[in-house]
């Protein structure tokens, strides 16, 4: 079964780095993921300012925004998804995730099936 | 699905126009899947590892006991026949369902992988036992805690929704969505069906606890309602922690949970009055207390605190079994009971606590002591709206004799409490203090 590990960075300091975590602790992790034979995909999203947002409206034009800029203090930073055989294995893999300390959180979410 | 005509405590009774031996066969299937229904949807669902396909199958096989029963005696081994019945039925379902049956197959795979063995028969009954899973699934911390005690009511103690919604004071039509959605998370984000290894259980096994626990205080002091106590709950939290504590011998928290509940469910004949009126501790005629329970109680307490580190549930034991065992009041091992509360609170320190603490530091060096340190937690946010807070506080000014503080302290109690029999408890207390004068009247809420 696929879950996706949603990373919500918490506290940034001024180069974009979390506070609580180093990228060594990154690179350990990805190794960790990738060598348990449970890696799908997952990637580490560039800093919020990069973002740029499209809605298009009921009469099909669109607009183009800069942002969303966050308004709560977490920001979705990156992502796993992995493929694991219940959600405690899933939660294990969350909790090991440098991005689950401090006043960073992981969501995991199931992947919904469709069919069989 | 939820299908409330005929399961747990749900059974149809047999009719007037059914024979003696018909409604004396209804009984027996009502009682015998009352105790066996745990049993029999963790096996179910141990098998298959589907709740809603479990729930359907019990049901349909408790309705062929209903046939056929009546006329054929009930099996020497009930249990296993509903067992096999049930299961029978839930093969010919996936017989039916082709692709329901590849997506099965699939779960059952990954959960043989997950765990490889299966847990050995219950020499006691005559299905293997697979009720420990499910109350760690009903307990999982990825589910809201009311939603595990819903479904730990509704699965593990058998009663049906519209009773958990009773129990639980949430209309029916709540409760029906809200078990609804905890079992879709179940299935969908796949919540396993296993016992936590022995790495994981001081994590887990107090999620359990809190769930019975929680059942067993809405039980003994109800948080709204014209009664004082709902003896059914109580009693069903200690059945089900009969359950437990038969499934894991060895937890000495569940024997100290096990303990503390019937040394507090030991004073329950004594602890209302003839009307329903709250009987306080100090007042309570001890010679209606349950001594076989309080027993019981004092030699689980005992094998909680033996043998390692305490854990609050086996502390909480303890002091119970000092008051259970205490003649009266004065004669109370209030210094006893003082040592224990400083230990919970190292264990798990809440402002509830040092409320308790509070009221047994009065009792041990007089109501001064005692006020000085319920006025310490004046700010505790914890506090505010808990009205056993301005209770205690108005009790002891009263016994310093500062009477008008009292009546102040004793009202707003008044004014927060949740029960009619502690209203009028209240109510009572204040009046001792300021007789009430025509058109005077106490309780706020009713002016």
């Amino acid at each position: 079964m696929k879950y996706m590990l949603l990373i919500n960075a918490g506290a940034v300091d001024e180069n974009g780095a979390a506070a609580e975590c180093s990228v060594e602790d990154w690179v350990t992790y990805d190794k960790e993921v990738k060598d348990a034979g449970i890696w799908v995909s997952g990637e580490s999203l560039a800093d919020l300012v990069t973002a740029t947002a499209v809605r298009v409206g009921q009469d099909g034009r669109r607009t183009v925004t800069d942002g969303p800029f966050a308004e709560s203090r977490e920001v979705l930073g990156g992502f796993y998804v992995i493929d694991v055989p219940d959600l405690d294995v899933a939660l294990d893999w969350a909790a090991r995730c440098p991005g689950a300390r401090g006043s960073g959180s992981v969501v995991v979410r199931p992947i919904a099936e469709f069919g069989v | 699905m939820e299908d409330e005509g005929v399961t747990g405590r749900g059974i149809p009774v047999a009719s007037a126009r059914q024979s003696p031996a018909h409604a004396s066969a209804c009984a027996s299937v009502e009682s015998v899947f009352r105790e066996e229904r745990g049993r029999l949807l963790a096996s179910l669902v141990h098998h298959f590892s589907d709740l809603d396909l479990a729930e359907d199958v019990a049901s349909e096989a408790v309705e062929a006991a209903l046939a056929h029963w009546p006329a054929e005696g009930v099996p020497a081994r009930p249990g296993a026949w509903l067992l096999t019945t049930a299961r029978r039925k839930a093969v010919d379902r996936l017989r039916r369902d082709q692709a329901y049956a590849a997506r099965l197959a699939v779960l059952q795979v990954e959960a043989d992988r997950a765990a490889p063995a299966p847990p050995p028969a219950d020499a006691a009954g005559d299905l293997p036992d697979e009720r420990l899973q499910l109350f760690f699934t009903r307990a999982h911390p990825a589910l809201a805690a009311e939603d595990r005690t819903a479904l730990t009511l509704r699965c593990l103690a058998g009663l049906t929704t519209p009773e958990v919604a009773r129990a639980l004071l949430v209309p029916a039509a709540t409760m029906a969505q809200r078990i609804v959605r905890a079992k879709k998370k179940i299935r969908q984000a796949r919540i396993p069906f296993r016992v936590p290894g022995a790495d994981e259980l001081p994590e887990r096994l107090p999620g359990v606890l809190q769930v019975l626990y929680s059942i067993f205080t809405e039980g003994y002091a109800a948080s709204s309602g014209p009664q004082l106590q709902r003896i059914d709950l109580a009693e069903e939290a200690i059945r089900l922690a009969r359950i437990l504590h038969r499934l894991m011998p060895a937890a000495r928290e569940v024997d100290g949970l096990l303990g503390l509940m019937l040394l507090i469910h030991a004073r329950h004949e004594a602890r209302t009055g003839p009307d329903g009126e709250l009987v306080l501790l100090e007042d309570q005629d001890r010679s209606r207390w349950d001594h076989t329970m309080i027993k019981e109680g004092c030699r689980l307490a005992v094998s909680a605190l033996t043998g390692g580190p305490p854990g609050p549930y086996g502390v909480q034991a303890a002091i119970a079994a000092l008051h259970d065992e205490a003649a009266d009041l004065a004669t109370t091992d209030w210094p006893q009971v003082v040592a224990l509360y400083d230990v919970l609170l190292a264990l798990a320190p809440s402002p509830v606590v040092e409320l308790n603490r509070a009221v047994a530091v009065a009792m041990r060096d007089g109501p001064q002591a005692g006020l000085a340190l319920l006025d310490a937690l004046a700010g505790e946010p914890r506090l505010r709206g808990h009205h056993p807070y301005p209770a205690a506080r108005g009790d002891l000014l009263h016994r310093l004799g500062r009477l008008p503080e009292a009546a102040a302290a004793y009202q707003e109690a008044l004014d927060l409490a949740g029960t009619e029999p502690e209203r009028a408890h209240l109510r009572r207390r204040l009046h001792t203090i300021e007789p009430p004068g025509p058109g005077d009247r106490a309780d706020k809420t009713s002016t």
